[in-house]
């Protein structure tokens, strides 16, 4: 019998072992796994890379691993988010090292990664700062840049709804990396606000087959960060 | 002489000057801030339908507070609605739409112009910038059409469409057409020309307020 529930997040996170790179879902709070992130802080693995789409906002989830110095590397599109302080701090006093990603292509590249791509070429940043330094070729008398796959060690997602063999169900606008997340790391975590029995899904409609997650934590009501923020939160 | 009372169009005039120019049925992806105007000025008769690249197509406007769903947003993080027949999808399906040359048009706001129709809108490159592209590169190499929707100076008064950007490039050659609060301008093969001027702006207050050359008669120039 295939059951991947486990009973806490932390216990889903207890073996992140320090400089792992950690995949983690979400585009500004939409997606965001804030419990799986909190466990990460009080687990205590530091020296991390973390691919995510930005860098959290108030004190809370993503930007509170940030803030407890945590991250040695972040890879993300768009970490400059309104409300987003933590993460500027750090980075203009030096402490965190930012690879700064055009977001199509941070989404490809984890694609990629998952699906035993090495490196693929797009026009994508042609001309640009972020296209210095790398190889590139003319096709079709369009120049391209060549771009790598990205693998991790784990990935961090929010579900709706998980079943016990790890098919997952998004959220509206909160689906975003995960999907993509989910194939490119040696250990997938899910957080799902509701968890069935194998079965219970409808096949046709699954968006991540459970073959990409390895564990399944129910937390029923999920924080968000606009509503922690409001409250004045930080963690731990 | 100009009249110290000289405006152009507002940001509303130039969003509808925008999407005027849309045909009906297009698959548009608009950019945040100014170009998110553009929504609430559809021609009658016309449906267009809105992508934004975090992963929704068929967007609609701000819900009613009983509708909204932190979960629920566009690429500027605000929350939005769906319209009937939206599709939610993830980034890798969203940028395909955008990479694969899907969209049939992108409007966005630009820091800098350039005559060939290079575009800087990420970052001014200033040491203590943090700097920050979302999908602007992806949108400009993927989309058919590019309008930049742009305040035809800076607030200091410098020209926005310029011979060449000084401002790190969000891509190459990609702008098709520039709308301003003083003109429309188009980028040809031979640099900026002119499509239509605001209403009692003269082409040369235009000219004046622009970093490079612009052509004044392209129409009649081409059928030469």
């Amino acid at each position: 019998m295939i059951d991947k529930r486990f009973d806490s997040a932390r216990e889903a996170v207890a073996d992140i072992f320090d400089g792992a790179t950690i995949m983690i879902g979400g585009f500004g709070e939409a997606g965001s796994p804030i419990e799986l992130i909190h466990a990460l802080i009080d687990q205590g693995a530091k020296g991390l890379t973390v691919v995510s789409n930005n860098s959290g906002t108030g004190l809370v989830g993503l930007a509170a691993l940030l803030r407890a110095e945590r991250v040695s590397k972040i890879v993300c599109s768009f970490p400059k988010t309104a409300g987003s302080t933590v993460f500027p701090d750090l980075y203009r006093a030096g402490k965190i090292e930012l690879e700064l990603v055009p977001q199509g292509t941070l989404a490809e590249r984890i694609r990629a990664g998952g699906a035993g791509i090495v490196a693929f070429y797009t026009p994508t940043a042609v001309g640009t700062p972020l296209a210095q330094g790398k190889e590139s070729r003319v096709f079709g008398e369009r120049e391209h840049v060549l771009e790598h796959g990205i693998r991790a060690d784990f990935t961090l997602i929010k579900g709706r709804t998980a079943d016990t063999h790890g098919n997952v169900l998004y959220h509206r606008t909160a689906r975003n990396f995960a999907p993509m997340m989910a194939t490119a790391a040696t250990v997938t975590i899910v957080q799902a606000a509701e968890v069935v029995e194998a079965g219970a899904l409808d096949p046709e409609i699954i968006v991540t087959p459970g073959i990409f997650v390895d564990r399944v934590v129910h937390v029923p009501s999920p924080a968000l960060e606009s509503a922690l923020n409001e409250a004045g939160a930080s963690y731990p | 002489m100009i009249s110290a009372t000289t405006t152009g169009w507002t940001r509303d005039q130039i969003a509808k000057r925008v999407a005027q120019d849309i045909p009906n049925g297009s698959y548009v992806n608009l950019g945040i801030g100014i170009p998110e105007l553009v929504a609430t000025h559809v021609p009658a008769g016309r449906t267009f339908i809105y992508h934004t690249e975090n992963g929704l197509l068929g967007m609609g406007p701000s819900p009613a507070a009983s509708e909204s769903d932190p979960e629920l947003i566009n690429a500027g993080k605000r929350r939005v609605s769906m319209m009937p027949g939206a599709a939610f999808f993830d980034q890798a399906t969203s940028f395909a739409m955008i990479r694969g040359g899907h969209l049939d048009l992108s409007v966005l706001g630009a820091l800098q112009v350039a005559a060939n129709g290079d575009l800087a809108n990420w970052s001014t490159g200033a040491d203590d910038a943090i700097p920050a592209v979302g999908g602007a590169m992806d949108l400009v190499a993927g989309v058919k059409r590019v309008f930049v929707m742009t305040t035809h100076v800076t607030k200091e008064g410098e020209p926005k469409l310029v011979q060449r950007c000084t401002y790190p490039l969000t891509g190459r050659a990609v702008v098709t057409r520039i709308y301003s609060d003083l003109a429309v301008i188009d980028v040809t093969a031979r640099g900026f020309a002119l499509v239509e001027l605001a209403p009692g702006i003269p082409f040369d207050f235009v000219q004046e307020r622009t970093g490079a050359p612009i052509i004044q008669n392209h129409a009649l120039e081409t059928k030469k």
